[in-house]
């Protein structure tokens, strides 16, 4: 009896105290840029298209939804040929964002992407591209590489000597 | 074996190897770089290092390098030991300073030894800033895709080129921390087996340029176990697809056959699979047709009587040619074989089948101590082969070795012990051969005198063979010296083939190997047939190629995966389908002989069928598919099957019973029933991605893993990694092992067979019966106004599927005909000048090279490379200028 009262008396108290509930779809909340949202792919500083088709974010997806293929463009660039995420899978884990190496995947606050149609979830390469480098605006991956690509020589990344002269009588 | 204390316990040891071999044979990690287990140690890396005690009292060791120390009895080592640990990690560390950020565009990454010897060593963090040393990269050719950044200077690749595979043109340069390994300029790598080095390199400076074209990684490609179809050695091999593509050929070990190593026409043949010209829909009269509509079209035009020739085909599978002979009969069953080469091969069947010799098996090959082959060009008829002969003429400095006890695993020391001694390798042949070089005594002559001289050498080993009549003195001396080093050896070997459609040549080997077996030697003789499976077609019973042009008036007529006009003079086969009152083709790429079919049945490849093919040595091995076909396609012998079998068991079990000789093929791999743990053995590795996105583009709904009615391998990854039967085996995978060094997990002991014993069931062992040939053909006499014409093998080209391959077409040489300065002299001509022959009565143009090495009177023409590729050789035929 005694407890029923003191709970009741709780529930009167809480009329008081201020609201937490948002009143979503009007208001909308703040969500931090880490959250863990809609999967995006972002572009390097230069404006190319980040990701380089190494398949880490694929492997390391608990159900599997991403799959892609690479291919070279002229300049033995590596990109993907298409890039799809299943999102009528994907568990929003953040996986496939710890484990790419270019920065190129990220996962942002956006979260509205319900549909009628699991179809519709299934987004490719044009759907998930974005124009700009999301939230880490400086890294360029072929700039660091070792590899020779599109306008960059071998021993002209950041932090390399010129290549050796195989043919140099020095020691 | 003894007794070795590793970490303190008592493990048994094979005392004849080093430590890391026996580490590594126990199952223990221990990282490497420069050891290989078929090249052995030369300790260049450092990464090996153990802690050694003397005895149980010593507490302080030393560090020494596994792969450099003997694995003596007794000895007492610590793979754990923490300045070992340090030791190993500043290694990696070091190896690490330069290299480059290029994981994820690396092709090695997720197979990379040195990212598996990084894990395991424990190096995470770069801790220098400096600048990284780079070099400039090489334009290796159409397979071979160099990054010479990502170089650890471990030397293998130069030993593995140079000193194992006889290669010249990759060598090391530079010195320092700028050692560079590569060409002396920008060019194609020369050697054949070159193709090795992207398995050899433990990093991503030698990748495959073929995969990189459709790039995928190890863990996203399904997997199964495969038969190299492009030659008649069998090499095993693992070929992997990702969307319907086929992407890549790696090497499965077989310690009786391929060992560690494939030639390139085997690993970078396979882009035929992909290739434009696939036939990938029924077809009635030059109108597509649904599969089924097909299956009803080729019912009514096998039934009610009519009367059906089969042709089978030496590059099927058994399964299929069987189930053609069953449609059609045995009486109505054709080889569709060249008819000179269908005469050698059957020669060469019957020489196998009752030579008292042991039929070598590669592995045999390479432990013979003296090599006689008779005019074979194996290098370029069945490549691997000569691979292993090259490790053959090391067998006497191994000897050499044990006397002064080196052990032979000291690559480096046995190598400086043996400097240029060789074991004999007598080469008989008509042309240049790219194994002269190491030939012991060279003979260069007409096919028929070679026989000649194959057979003077067996009657001078045992007089019970034959004599040569009318013999120069001069081959008759040739004869007797090696007939007598022949005698001197342990395990001789004697080789020959049917490339040269010669039944003297293969006798001719046969009574040698007899001869030898006669004089109480261990001798082996090896026969080389054409295409992957012409023994197996031999060993049906088809009825001779000849007699089918005859037969085929007014019967249906159904080819088999068979471009006749490859092989029969091209108005022959017109005038056969001509005749014929209906043709059925069945055949994965367009040819001419499709475009002849009232009815074309889509068949499958290799890659997308199960089978089994009968090597040259007579072993039978089963192929499976990789991925299953689209659906219109359909391996051929289910296109052809009796309706009473549903799966490839069923045709084994019919084949098994109809023909006795064939029936321990049904041992060449467990039966579909075959479970672990109630699963099947899954094609895809446990890291298999995109399960859930592959097809979401067509539909969000995954589709149901096909099913597989005719093996224990699933389509999915679910089931036991446990290590299945060898024949199983879809991937070399373990933890921590990702590259394809993960084998040695998987032989019971390193180099050794796979646990539980290599694949395949040999057909033949050698017999009591037979006896010597006779035919000894008249010495050669080359003729005024005519030429012999020989064919002249390619490895690049002459196979008719690989060469469908674009990295395969680039390197096949352009058509040419070849004879000595002397005789381009008589006819006035000079290089490249055109000439022309008279084949079959049609002329034909071809370019003239001069090739010094051709004897008198004869000329060669590239098989399978030329216009007149249909045309039966040898021939004679004029050669003129071309007006
Ligand atoms: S991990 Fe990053 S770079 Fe690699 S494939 Fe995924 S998105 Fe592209
Ligand atoms: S060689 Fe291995 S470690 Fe080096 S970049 Fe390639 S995958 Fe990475
Ligand atoms: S290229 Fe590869 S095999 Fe050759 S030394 Fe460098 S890492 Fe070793
Ligand atoms: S030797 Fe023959 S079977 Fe072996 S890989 Fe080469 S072509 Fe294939
Ligand atoms: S593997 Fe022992 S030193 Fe290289």
């Amino acid at each position: 009896m005694l407890s029923i009262l003191r709970t009741m008396w709780n529930v009167l108290l809480h009329t008081f105290h201020k609201r937490v509930t948002i009143q979503y779809p009007e208001q909308k909340p703040y969500l931090t840029p880490r959250t863990r949202g809609r999967i995006i792919l972002s572009r390097d500083p230069d404006g190319g298209e980040r990701c380089v088709a190494c398949y880490l974010c694929a492997v390391v997806c608990p159900v599997d939804c991403i799959a892609l293929q690479a291919t070279q463009d002229e300049n033995e660039r590596r990109f993907p040929e298409f890039f799809r995420i299943n999102f009528s899978r994907c568990i929003f884990c953040g996986l496939c964002e710890d484990a790419c190496p270019t920065y190129a995947i990220q996962l942002t606050p956006d979260f509205e992407m319900s549909e009628f149609n699991r179809e519709n979830l299934v987004y490719e390469k044009e759907d998930l591209l974005i124009d700009g480098p999301g939230k880490y605006p400086g890294y360029n991956f072929w700039r660091v590489s070792g590899v020779q690509v599109g306008g960059k020589g071998k021993g002209e990344s950041e932090n390399e000597q010129p290549p050796t002269d195989v043919r140099r009588l020095l020691p | 074996m003894g007794t070795i204390y590793i970490d303190g316990e008592a493990r048994e040891a094979n005392d004849k190897q080093n430590l890391l071999h026996a580490c590594l044979s126990l199952g223990l990690d221990l990282p490497y770089f420069c050891w290989h287990p078929a090249m052995g140690s030369v300790g260049a890396c450092r990464q090996c290092a153990v802690k050694q005690f003397k005895d149980e009292n010593d507490t302080r060791g030393k560090l020494v390098m596994a792969c450099m120390t003997p694995a003596t009895p007794n000895a007492r080592i610590s793979i754990r030991d923490p300045e070992a640990v340090a030791f190993r990690a500043a290694i990696i560390e070091g190896m690490m300073l330069n290299h480059p950020h290029d994981c994820p565009v690396c092709d090695e990454g997720g197979e990379c030894h040195l990212q598996d010897m990084t894990v395991m060593t424990g190096h995470d963090y770069r801790r220098t800033r400096f600048p990284k040393r780079t070099f400039h990269d090489q334009y290796l050719g159409p397979f071979v895709y160099h990054q010479m950044n990502r170089c650890i200077q471990c030397y293998r690749c130069v030993r593995f080129y140079r000193n194992y595979a006889g290669g010249h043109d990759l060598n090391s340069f530079d010195i320092r921390n700028t050692v560079f390994f590569g060409r002396e300029k920008d060019g194609v790598l020369e050697s054949e087996f070159a193709g090795n080095l992207v398995e050899v390199c433990p990093t991503g400076v030698f990748t495959d340029r073929t995969l990189r074209q459709h790039y995928t990684r190890k863990w996203d490609l399904r997997m199964a176990p495969s038969i190299c179809g492009h030659c008649s050695l069998g090499c095993n091999i693992t070929m992997g697809e990702r969307y319907g593509v086929l992407r890549r050929v790696v090497n499965r070990f077989n310690s009786e056959v391929n060992g560690y190593f494939l030639c390139d026409r085997g690993r970078y043949g396979y882009e035929y699979v992909n290739s434009k010209e696939r036939i990938r829909d029924a077809m009635l009269d030059g109108k597509r047709i649904s599969g089924d509509e097909a299956e009803q079209q080729l019912q009514t035009m096998i039934s009610g009587g009519k009367r059906l020739i089969g042709i089978g085909s030496p590059r099927a599978s058994l399964e299929s040619n069987f189930a053609l002979q069953r449609l059609v009969g045995k009486e109505n069953f054709f080889a569709g074989v060249a008819l000179g080469e269908w005469e050698a091969l059957t020669a060469a069947v019957d020489a196998l089948r009752t030579t008292p010799a042991r039929i070598a098996s590669l592995h045999d090959v390479e432990e013979s101590d003296t090599v006689l082959i008779l005019g074979e060009d194996v290098s370029n008829s069945a490549p691997r082969m000569a691979l292993s002969l090259r490790q053959a003429t090391r067998q006497q400095s191994f000897e050499a070795a044990a006397k002064l006890r080196i052990p032979l695993w000291m690559d480096d020391a046995v190598r400086e012990v043996a400097q240029d001694q060789r074991s004999p390798l007598f080469l008989a042949a008509t042309g240049a051969t790219r194994l002269d070089d190491i030939a012991a005594k060279l003979y260069r002559a007409a096919p028929d005198d070679i026989a000649r001289l194959g057979f003077a050498i067996a009657h001078e080993i045992h007089s019970s063979a034959p004599e040569v009549p009318g013999l120069s003195n001069e081959i008759l001396e040739a004869a007797r010296t090696i007939a007598v080093v022949l005698k001197s050896a342990k395990h001789p070997v004697v080789i020959s083939g049917t490339s040269s459609r010669s039944i003297p040549l293969i006798q001719a080997a046969a009574n040698v190997a007899r001869a030898l077996c006669d004089s109480g030697l261990r001798a082996s003789l090896s026969l080389v047939a054409p295409e992957c499976n012409g023994v197996g077609l031999a060993l049906m019973g088809a009825r001779p190629p000849q007699e089918m042009f005859d037969s085929a008036k007014d019967a249906t007529v159904i080819v088999l995966e068979n471009d006749l006009y490859r092989r029969f003079l091209r108005s022959a086969v017109d005038d056969l389908f001509g005749s014929a009152e209906r043709t059925i083709v069945l055949d994965h790429l367009a040819n001419e002989t499709t475009a002849r079919a009232n009815l074309l049945l889509p068949a499958t490849t290799i890659a997308e069928s199960d089978g089994t093919l009968v090597s040259s040595e007579g072993r039978a091995q089963r192929f499976f598919q990789i991925f299953p076909p689209q659906p219109e396609l359909r391996e051929s012998w289910r296109w052809l099957r009796d309706h009473a079998w549903t799966s490839l068991d069923d045709v084994l079990k019919a084949m098994a019973d109809e023909a006795l000789q064939l029936a321990p093929v049904i041992k060449a791999a467990p039966q579909e029933s075959f479970r672990i743990a109630g699963a099947k053995v899954p094609r895809e590795p446990h890291r298999y991605s995109g399960r859930t996105a592959k097809t979401a583009n067509i539909s969000v709904v995954e589709p149901k893993p096909p099913a597989d009615p005719d093996s224990a391998l699933s389509y999915t990854m679910e089931g036991a990694h446990v290590q299945p039967p060898a024949a199983l085996q879809p991937f070399f995978w373990s933890p921590g092992w990702n590259s394809i060094q993960a084998v040695n997990k998987f032989q019971s002991e390193i180099g050794d067979a796979l646990r539980g014993g290599d694949p395949g069931v040999r057909l033949f062992e050698s017999s009591s019966g037979g006896s010597y040939f006779n035919a000894i053909p008249a010495p050669f006499t080359p003729r005024k106004s005519e030429w012999l014409l020989v064919p002249a093998q390619h490895i690049f080209g002459s196979e008719e599927l690989s060469s469908h391959a674009p990295g395969i077409a680039e390197l096949a040489p352009d058509p040419y005909l070849a004879m000595n300065a002397a005789g381009a002299a008589k006819l006035q001509l000079e290089a490249s000048s055109e000439v022309e022959i008279n084949l079959g009565g049609t002329a034909y143009r071809l370019p003239l090279q001069i090739a010094p090495e051709l004897p008198d009177g004869v000329a060669a023409i590239p098989d399978g490379l030329t216009p007149a590729r249909g045309a039966e050789l040898p021939a004679w035929t004029a050669i003129r200028r071309a007006q």
